[in-house]
């Protein structure tokens, strides 16, 4: 009798688990739909009116066809660096910190912070950089859009350096420390180097996250129709460009939003593809 | 401290170990771990070109006592000690010492191998040599490197490497890689922490023909809880218990004639 039952039993968790397999497949196939369904749109749309031009040449007035956003792709670039420039030590930094300081009163608030930061509406932190920068020099800029898009990576890259320095092994500091290394010194030279795929990763994913963002940009970098690679001046943008083309009036214009978003979600692309890059150096080191 | 107070402490009979002065000398060490009394009142004068093995039973002290001697004890926080101890006559915990610049006069290697991974062959045996640079001593990198590399007996498998990944080295080149770095600080003591715990018994016979050899050069002192491997290296034994030092020894006549009963129980086996 027994093993009837124990037979009906297992049929049934035999169901019950095809079922929920069958559920979870089903969910995972969901999850990548709006990315294909992004891509294919973007794809149909974008590549017709992807042109050499769209790389080479100025935005044209809406009564001229044509012209390109090579003034925006540049601005974008010019802009991302210079986050990275300000969030990238600050981010390294205090991830450092963290990790070598734990359970220290500074670094648990400074985690939670961290956290807290993580989560803030990205136009908030063009507010910020709006009051700290634009405010008080008179004028949109570079500088304002570098520093709020700079402080959104802070979060990303620290909390990465931080579990990045402290999964290298401890007899490795130990090892420093008998060496006449100071902490310091132990941290920068040794700690900070094993760290550095993982960390480098952390970098990357930031940089995907705000190379994007367009709320920040809106009353920071303001966007500019002509040439800039001044910090101290309004410069163009592709997510700006996207957006104020995306909501003109012309035909010819939403063509050319179509072609921008397609770019800067292939620059987005590569940068996610290089932090994988990384990730597997990093792994294939330490497994090595 | 004169000699005749070391030969005191190193036990009576002892002719062989008469002659060198002692270069460390410890007086009434405790060390702990917040409340964990980790070693009690134990003094040893360590004398130069000796090598002095410590053995006992796992968590006896062993390793802790070790790192009482380069300071490495106090990076461990609510770790501190009480007592001295005097490095070539010089209090190593005296305020105004700096922990860091003792640990630049002894060196020391680990259980496990500590190969720094992002580093080359050259660039390890070179990673304490820039410490040593910024207190402005000259010295020639490249000749630094392969003195040490030979007198870790290194120097003719990697030669035609040295900026090949140290991670590419066998367990045993890398432990002799971790003994290289150490030496080419050119310290007056070396201490080992079982240095051949992991590594295979052919790497281990090499190892422990090297620290045969560097006495000359360096004042060494290994833990080990192999005794076959102190009788072959070492001039004296300590033998460690529950934190206590219960015996000092010239190494021949700790396993053979041991003055305390704990110490014939131990290395006859009969222990616990
Ligand atoms: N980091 C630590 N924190 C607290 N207690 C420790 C620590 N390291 C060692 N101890 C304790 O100190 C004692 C001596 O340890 P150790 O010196 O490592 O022994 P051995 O090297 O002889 O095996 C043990 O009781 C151990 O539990
Ligand atoms: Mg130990």
């Amino acid at each position: 009798m027994s093993t009837g039952l124990s037979a009906r039993t297992s049929l049934r968790r035999r169901f019950v688990n095809g079922f929920m397999l069958s559920l979870t497949w089903i969910a995972a196939v969901l999850a990548t739909l709006p990315l294909l369904f992004v891509l294919f749109y973007l794809l149909e749309k974008g590549v017709t009116s992807l042109n050499w031009a769209f790389f080479t040449h100025l935005p044209h007035p809406p009564s001229m066809p044509g012209g390109g956003a090579a003034n925006a792709i540049v601005g974008t670039l010019v802009i991302v660096a210079g986050a990275s420039v300000l969030g990238v030590p600050v981010g390294i930094g205090a991830g450092i910190y963290l990790a070598e300081r734990k359970g220290a009163p500074l670094a648990v608030f400074v985690r939670f912070l961290a956290d807290v930061l993580n989560g803030l509406p990205s136009i908030v932190m063009g507010i910020f950089a709006w009051e700290l920068v634009v405010v008080p020099m008179g004028h949109f800029s570079a500088l304002a859009g570098a520093l709020a898009l700079g402080a959104m990576m802070i979060p990303t890259v620290t909390r990465t350096t931080e579990e990045m320095v402290r999964v290298v092994p401890s007899p490795l500091r130990e090892a420093a420390l008998a060496l006449g290394y100071t902490q310091w010194r132990t941290s920068l030279r040794i700690v900070l180097p094993t760290a550095l795929a993982g960390i480098l990763t952390g970098v990357l994913v930031a940089l995907a996250r705000i190379a994007g963002e367009t709320a920040p940009l809106l009353f920071t970098a303001f966007g500019n129709d002509f040439w800039s690679l001044s910090m101290n001046q309004p410069i163009a943008a592709l997510p700006l460009q996207i957006f104020n083309y995306a909501i003109s009036p012309y035909d010819d214009w939403h063509a050319q939003a179509w072609a921008g978003a397609l770019v800067l979600i292939a620059l987005v692309l590569v940068i996610s593809l290089l932090a994988r890059a990384a990730t597997r150096s990093g792994f294939a080191r330490a497994s090595e | 401290m004169p000699v005749s107070d070391a030969n005191a402490l190193l036990g009576a009979g002892d002719t062989a170990l008469a002659s060198p002065a002692p270069r460390m000398e410890v007086r009434g060490l405790d060390a702990f771990f917040g409340k964990v009394h980790a070693v009690k009142d134990v003094s040893m004068a360590i004398p130069e070109h000796r090598v002095t093995a410590i053995i006992g039973p796992s968590g006896c002290g062993k390793s802790t006592f070790l790192r009482t001697l380069n300071r490495m004890h106090e990076t461990i926080p609510t770790a501190y000690i009480r007592g001295t101890v005097h490095l070539d006559g010089e209090d190593i915990y005296a305020p105004g010492v700096d922990a860091v610049s003792v640990r630049r006069h002894v060196g020391m290697v680990f259980q496990r191998p500590t190969a720094f991974p992002t580093m080359s062959i050259r660039g390890n045996v070179a990673a304490g040599l820039g410490v040593l640079r910024a207190v402005g001593e000259r010295f020639d990198v490249e000749e630094r490197v392969e003195e040490a590399l030979r007198r870790a007996a290194l120097w003719d498998e990697v030669k035609d490497r040295l900026d090949a990944s140290a991670l590419g080295l066998s367990g045993g080149q890398q432990q002799r890689l971790c003994i290289a770095r150490a030496l080419a600080m050119e310290p007056g003591v070396l201490l080992l922490d079982e240095p051949t715990a992991s590594l295979d018994p052919i790497s281990t016979e090499k190892v422990e023909a090297l620290v045969h050899q560097l006495r000359d050069g360096v004042t060494v002192v290994i833990v080990t809880h192999n005794m076959e491997q102190a009788a072959r290296v070492s001039d004296q034994t300590a033998f460690f218990l529950h934190g206590e030092m219960v015996e000092l020894s010239p190494t021949s006549d700790l396993f053979t004639r041991p003055r305390d009963s704990r110490t014939e129980a131990y290395i006859t086996g009969r222990f616990g």
